[in-house]
């Protein structure tokens, strides 16, 4: 069939005492696109560190093209004809595309030259930007654009995507799979690493799994789906249905009414916001990143100023309780069970260097009379939800940031529902989780929203969100473009509220 | 691709924890490569026996009773002063105005000697002594917590700076109390009366700091690790947005922090004055203040590992003392054995995270 682009041999590479790879064998075909699937910590991002020239193999051959090599540095991967698209965009942002696209490369600077040359590059496979524009100008899909932009300007004839979709709306992501197209259809070979199924289906040819750093095989696309391919990224069955129990007797809990946020520039992250959260139902908040989602779930743990707007409490008995302007300890000591999971776990709900027990205190080292803290209940709260949560953690007394990130997600999400939360505000709470450590996940968040909690979950992934919230609300530049039953709507039309207000003031956007 | 590729030799792999007799046995090697380092040079440059050198090197620390007593009494200052800073460092507030700290100390304690000496009973002047001690090093330490607390200034350079205005008010006052007049020096303070003198305990004169010493590393020890402050402090270190998470006021934990490390330094000055020199110079304090961040350091911020780092520094400076004058070597000399030995130490700790992966010859094709 395909010619073989690469060939990776017994490669592997191990982190301390961690196998993150063991003896994978693996090739990738010119026009061919090959998702790379695997659960968190399965060693897919590892692997291809390796190919773009982060990271040097512990052991093992890389042959491109039939002919040995060895890829010392990400300046080799790009002379072998290497590129990798990071999650995390690596631009200068007060550049502009050109400018991003040509930076670090050895020769004469020639922007007019590299700028006709990228325009022809996009012509080729269809991007569409402006090689004028500044990065900062630009929207997240566009930034993205120009990383891929980037590594083919550089010649790479092999592509890697680390979860590119991840920060796109669904038109967004078809969009990019269109010019995938006109890569594999150029000849080109593209690695696509991703977590959600319906992509790998749609896009790719070839699946090759990873479990445990492990090479377990490979599958052609069409002859399989997607239960036979999380089946053997697990090991074992799972199903991947999630459960939404009906709110039972929802009482409005949470009010927020006209709330309007600034952060440190002055620029609006969220206009003239309300909406209503109500007991026992999860109230799912789509979006694309960065459109105000952190700063309403902040504004409401009590973390983010506001310029104007309100933020109600609704006890049991009705009566109301303004939490706009408290900060934490204060809301606290309203005895309102706020419960927050955000999106940056070990840099805001966890302390990564302290272990799980002394996380655990982060909530209740103020109790005691004594100046001393009290160390046996948190110790205590740390062994159940190590057994409860199933927890691979080495000890109690292990850092944090030495677990899983599915593992540090438990931790968190099961100090926070241990204080019988009354609200429970959740930032992508499976992002980068496996899909075990995911369900685990909706699988607590769904007990509480069965004990009473109002839940307000944020999250990335359309189908997920559409299968467990009650309603959706959908931000778009910091505004609600509406609120949505999950049960009676579809990704499509939430897709497009996501961007229908960006449309007409883009500017606005970041 | 037409470009041969080499194999690079080597490449650095992190290690996992390592068990702790590893680690030492590792710091075991350095001291000694170390030694064999300055060994060699010491041959090379001087001539000298090195083994003569070395024996000299620890006469220097130990070689009488009354050496034994001043190195322990040296150290306890520098211990003191290293714990001051350690819980603004574990808060990730580099106070290195830890020199200013201290001679302001100095300073109020050499003011009230003088000014209040034989005027009122010695218990209350070394009661008001030690007040005013603590209290202007925590003010010193306070002036750049507020700023930082405020307007999220710079604390390293505030600290900095606020070094330089000590030390000219210091100079200042010596020119105000010099005795005798033009000397430009302050002279022994109370030399008849010893007014404001800090009690000698069981009759020693050296034995007072190391109690002192003794006692605020125990306390220091316990309320880092097991006291609110001590977590509220580690919390604002690692991450001041998890500390805001929940519900800890970062301003007032830094401003009550530098006010305790601002203290222990005045508690320094206290000693160096009313305990050990009975007088105020700039140099009192012989950069000590920057020397401790360095024993801080070494000690990763445990404060009983910085008994054992405070000893290391003030051995290797009483060693290289020694050797200076024993063979005519001069002071740079010395420096350079005791940089050597440093760099090796703090080196080797990179070998305790890190591991040297050579690479395999590979067949070449």
């Amino acid at each position: 069939m395909a010619q073989t682009a690469v060939k990776l041999v017994n490669i592997s590479k191990s982190f301390g005492q961690v196998k993150a790879n063991y003896n994978v064998s693996l090739e990738i075909n010119k026009g061919e696109i090959l998702a790379l699937l695997g659960e968190n910590g399965s060693g897919k991002t590892t692997l291809m560190n390796m190919l773009s020239g982060i990271y040097y193999p512990d052991e093992g051959q890389i042959f491109i093209n039939g002919k040995e090599v060895s890829i010392s540095s990400p300046k080799t991967a790009y002379e072998l004809g290497i590129g990798m698209v990071h999650q995390h965009f690596k631009l200068v942002d007060v550049l502009t595309a050109t400018e991003n696209i040509i930076l670090g490369l050895d020769g004469k600077l020639n922007k007019k030259e590299a700028a006709a040359k990228i325009k022809e590059i996009c012509d080729k496979y269809g991007f569409d930007i402006d090689p004028d524009q500044k990065i900062y100008d630009m929207s997240v899909s566009q930034k993205q654009t120009v990383e891929i932009v980037k590594v083919l300007y550089r010649g790479a004839e092999i592509l890697i995507l680390d979860e590119p979709t991840a920060v796109l709306t669904p038109q967004e992501s078809e969009k990019l799979f269109n010019v995938m197209r006109n890569m594999k259809a150029d000849g080109k070979a593209l690695v696509i690493i991703t977590h959600k199924m319906h992509e790998v289906e749609s896009i790719s040819d070839r699946v090759a799994v990873l479990r445990k750093g492990e090479y377990v095989g490979s599958l052609i696309t069409k002859d399989t789906n997607a239960s036979e391919m999380t089946d053997m990224m697990v090991g074992r069955s799972v199903s991947l249905n999630i459960e939404r129990p009906k709110p039972v007797n929802p009482k409005p809990r949470i009010k927020v009414e006209g709330l309007t946020v600034k952060n440190i520039e002055g620029i609006e992250k969220l206009k003239d916001v309300s909406f209503v959260a109500r007991s026992g139902e999860i109230l799912g908040i789509a979006g694309i990143s960065g459109c105000g989602q952190k700063e309403l779930l902040e504004a409401i743990a009590g973390l983010q100023v506001a310029e104007k707007g309100s933020i109600k409490y609704v006890n049991d008995e009705g009566e109301e309780e303004e939490l706009l302007g408290k900060d934490p300890r204060k809301i606290e000591e309203l005895g309102v069970a706020l419960s927050f999971v955000p999106e940056d776990r070990l840099g805001m709900g966890l302390v990564g260097n302290m272990d799980l027990s002394d996380n655990m205190m982060l909530r209740s080292f103020r109790k005691g009379k004594t100046p001393f803290t009290e160390r046996k209940a948190p110790h205590a709260l740390a062994e159940e939800v190590v057994d409860n949560l199933e927890v691979v953690t080495p000890s109690i007394e292990t850092p944090v940031r030495r677990l899983s990130g599915g593992n540090v997600q438990k931790i968190l999400v099961g100090r926070e529902i241990s204080h019988a939360p009354t609200v429970l505000l959740t930032a992508y709470a499976v992002r980068g989780l496996d899909i075990n450590s995911s369900y685990t996940i909706y699988d607590l968040i769904n007990k509480q929203k069965e004990k009473g909690v109002a839940v307000i979950f944020v999250g990335e992934d359309l189908d997920v969100l559409l299968e467990i919230s009650d309603r959706i609300l959908v931000l778009c530049g910091g505004r609600v473009s509406g609120i949505v039953e999950a049960e009676k709507t579809d990704k499509n039309t939430v897709g497009l509220m996501m961007t229908k207000i960006a449309e007409d003031d883009s500017k606005k956007e970041e | 691709m037409k470009k041969k590729q080499k194999e690079p030799l080597f490449h650095i792999v992190k290690r996992d924890v390592l068990p702790w007799y590893k680690a030492w046995g590792i710091r075991l090697i350095a001291i000694i490569a170390a030694l064999i380092v300055c060994g060699i040079i010491t041959t090379v440059t001087t001539g000298l026996n090195p083994l003569k050198v070395y024996a000299s090197f620890v006469q220097g620390a130990f070689g009488s009773g009354r050496k034994i007593w001043i190195t322990f009494q040296n150290m306890s200052v520098l211990l003191i002063i290293s714990l001051a800073l350690t819980p603004a460092f574990k808060m990730r507030f580099w106070n290195i105005g830890g020199e200013g700290q201290v001679l302001v100390g100095a300073l109020a304690t050499a003011a009230c000697m003088i000014t209040l000496g034989d005027k009122i009973p010695n218990a209350l002047l070394i009661i008001i002594m030690s007040i005013s001690a603590l209290a202007a090093g925590a003010v010193w330490g306070l002036i750049p917590a507020i700023f930082k607390a405020k307007w999220n200034t710079n604390e390293t350079l505030s600290t900095l700076m606020m070094n330089y205005i000590a030390t000219q008010i210091v100079a200042f006052f010596t020119v105000v109390w010099e005795v005798p007049k033009g000397s430009f020096t302050v002279g022994i303070i109370n030399q008849n009366t010893n007014a404001g003198w800090l009690p000698q305990l069981f009759g020693s004169k050296y034995l007072l700091p190391i109690v002192v010493a003794f006692i605020v590393t125990a306390s220091m020890y316990v309320y880092l690790k097991y006291s609110k402050h001590g977590y509220e402090i580690a919390v604002v270190g690692e991450s001041e947005k998890t500390a805001k998470y929940v519900g800890m006021k970062t301003g007032k934990i830094i401003i009550r922090t530098m006010i305790l490390s601002g203290a222990l330094c005045g508690l320094a000055g206290l000693l160096l004055v009313g305990g050990i020199n009975h007088t105020i110079t700039t140099t009192i304090n012989s950069g000590q203040g920057f020397t401790a961040v360095m024993v801080s350091w070494l000690a990763k911020f445990n404060p009983i590992t910085m008994v054992f780092t405070s000893f290391l520094i003030i051995f290797l400076e009483r060693g290289a003392g020694e050797i200076s004058t024993n063979f005519g070597l001069n002071q740079s000399f010395a420096d350079i054995l005791t940089g050597i030995i440093l760099f090796f130490i703090i080196g080797c700790e990179f070998f305790i995270s890190y591991r040297i992966a050579v690479r395999k010859s590979n067949k070449e094709n």
